[in-house]
């Protein structure tokens, strides 16, 4: 009994194993191709073993293409859409949860309807207005419309519905007014909450392509989801240079997600609320 | 009774001055072209600048239009091919997943994870090269079973479930972190106990996992529902729609009509459609969650 048990248990972890391959190996190929000659890449003895380590693409990538500023445009509109979403809902949230308002019900079923509205829907009239505003190939469009991230809200006005309630009546006692409240009480009592929901909006708005693909037309306001895919163009099918600048695109989420491997994991499952 | 109104009306100011900043932003990328894409859909105006009232003229276009049932069926072929498998191969990762222990664990997580963090035209660029139909290191294998060399994403019956693959391939951690998540909040008493009761592995996967797990499970299928009905990226890097329109879908027509024929009322139209399906599924989860969160 004991052995079979320890039979299916090895068995398990092979599979697992194996299945962990299967998923690495597409990024594993990436990173193979990027560092190979281009007159290897497709040679018949370019084999799945890494067996050169030749940095011109990454260098050629990053030479001849755009990528820095594709960079630029996106920590720039990542960072202003993660700070203005989180501060605004965190704001919205506050004052919802904790106060009495002509038209607060209103309000709240507004934010709980609109997480039902997909935004994709939305782009022909979304577009119409930044053209508009003159905002076609800025910043301001790019950002403009991701500022709406509903769940950062919704998840927020949890977290303050859980704080003690004599803690508030303690400051307003002593003279705190609701800003005080907000920024001396009830935030520094949810740090880990404000990262993990600062992380979710990061890496949607610097993974948003439909949206910055339709207002960024030319390659200087590009994000990089959107940069990327004139490189094909630029390059033709040379896969080494290709793969190479897709993985400088990739890599800054991806090395933040591997350093803070534990903080992301629970950001994801905080805002889908499988975990409070 | 004076004092007490003036308090009144100054805490409501405070409130209206904490909502304004996000309530501004709202009213004006959100709820306005919420409105105006609406009004649109009446009308028959380019993408840029005034158009008439044309009345149903763009649905009545629209239920006439093959290319509209072409993308609807793509859509829901696609929902198909996405949504179970992946709530089942998610599902069997995180079992997997959860027997591991510490580091080990964390790494295993990490590779199933790792795609859902990359954007969009990574994955799709990595999965063109892997299906190259002269280099691709997938060829191989595709040509030990069909005998020959696919150009998958120009053929009209490889094309969506290959975009599918790629889909799960990049979406699937996200709902693995789901199922870590349910399972790690089942009691581990439950199994404990259920060991005592002498249940073998199976049974106690079916009489407590399963039936606990069932929340999340419902969460995954409707989030994945409503995120593979939105499909586009994909579609648009890998396909534009080809071949013969086998991967035509609903956005990627909005996308058409309004960017590429200038058609701003009729893709308003399409977009309403799409909308009010999503906002269908939308609702349905919403009840979903509220039984769900009952029991």
């Amino acid at each position: 009994m004991i052995q079979t048990r320890k039979i299916e248990n090895i068995i398990l972890s092979v599979i697992t194993l194996c299945a962990a391959a299967i998923w690495v190996f597409p990024l594993y190929w990436a990173m193979v191709t990027s560092l190979r000659r281009e007159s290897r890449v497709v040679s018949d003895s370019a084999g799945l073993i890494p067996d050169e380590f030749n940095l011109t693409s990454y260098i050629d990538a990053i030479l001849n293409t755009r990528l820095l500023t594709w960079y630029w445009n996106s920590i720039g509109t990542s960072l202003i859409i993660t700070v203005v979403t989180v501060v605004t809902s965190m704001m919205c949230a506050y004052a919802i949860s904790q106060m009495r308002f002509p038209g607060r019900r209103l309000l709240y079923l507004v934010v709980l309807a609109s997480f039902m509205i997909p935004a994709q829907a939305l782009v022909v009239s979304q577009f119409i207005l930044m053209n508009d505003m003159g905002l076609i190939n800025t910043w301001g469009a790019i950002i403009l419309p991701q500022l709406i991230v509903p769940v950062v809200i919704i998840v927020y006005k949890q977290f303050f519905d859980a704080v003690p309630k004599e803690l508030r009546e303690a400051v307003l006692l002593d003279g705190g007014g609701e800003y005080t409240l907000l920024f001396k009480v009830y935030l520094p009592l949810n740090w880990g909450i404000t990262a993990a929901l600062s992380i979710i909006t990061f890496i949607g708005a610097w993974n948003a392509f439909f949206w910055p693909f339709l207002v960024a037309t030319s390659e200087s306001t590009m994000t990089i989801p959107v940069g990327i895919t004139q490189v094909q163009d630029t390059f033709g099918v040379q896969y080494a240079r290709v793969m190479s600048v897709a993985l400088l695109g990739a890599m800054p989420v991806a090395v933040a997600y591997l350093l803070f491997q534990r903080r992301v994991t629970e950001a994801v499952m905080i805002s889908s609320g499988v975990k409070g | 009774m004076a004092l007490r109104n003036k308090k009144r009306l100054r805490h409501n100011l405070i409130a209206y001055s904490l909502i304004a900043p996000f309530l501004a932003i709202f009213l004006l990328v959100f709820l306005y072209p919420t409105f105006k894409v609406i009004q649109l859909s009446f009308t028959n105006s380019p993408l840029i600048g005034d158009g008439e009232w044309v009345g149903l003229d763009n649905f009545r276009r629209l239920f006439a239009d093959r290319l509209f049932y072409t993308s609807l069926y793509n859509n829901i072929y696609f929902v198909v091919l996405t949504v179970v498998p992946t709530t089942a191969i998610a599902l069997g990762i995180a079992l997997m997943v959860n027997r591991l222990k510490g580091r080990l664990q964390a790494l295993i997580l990490a590779t199933f994870f790792l795609p859902y963090i990359l954007p969009v035209s990574v994955v799709t660029e990595i999965w063109a090269w892997m299906l190259d139909v002269q280099f691709g290191v997938v060829q191989p294998a595709i040509e030990a079973v069909i005998g020959r060399s696919m150009p998958v994403f120009r053929n009209p019956q490889w094309v969506m479930p290959t975009i599918a693959v790629v889909t799960i391939w990049w979406t699937n951690g996200f709902n693995v972190l789901l199922f870590i998540a349910g399972l790690r909040n089942i009691p581990s008493e439950l199994y404990e106990a259920a060991a005592l009761d002498g249940a073998t592995s199976r049974q106690q996967f079916m009489r407590v996992t399963w039936p606990l797990l069932w929340p999340v499970t419902t969460l995954v299928l409707t989030l994945q529902l409503i995120l593979q009905l939105k499909l586009f990226d994909q579609v648009y890097l890998l396909s534009q729609g080809g071949p013969f329109n086998q991967s035509y879908v609903l956005l990627l027509m909005v996308y058409r009509e309004a960017f590429q024929l200038n058609q701003g009322g009729y893709a308003s139209a399409v977009a309403l459609v799409l909308f009010v399906m999503i906002m269908v599924v939308s609702v349905l989860q919403f009840q979903l969650l509220r039984i769900g969160g009952r029991k």
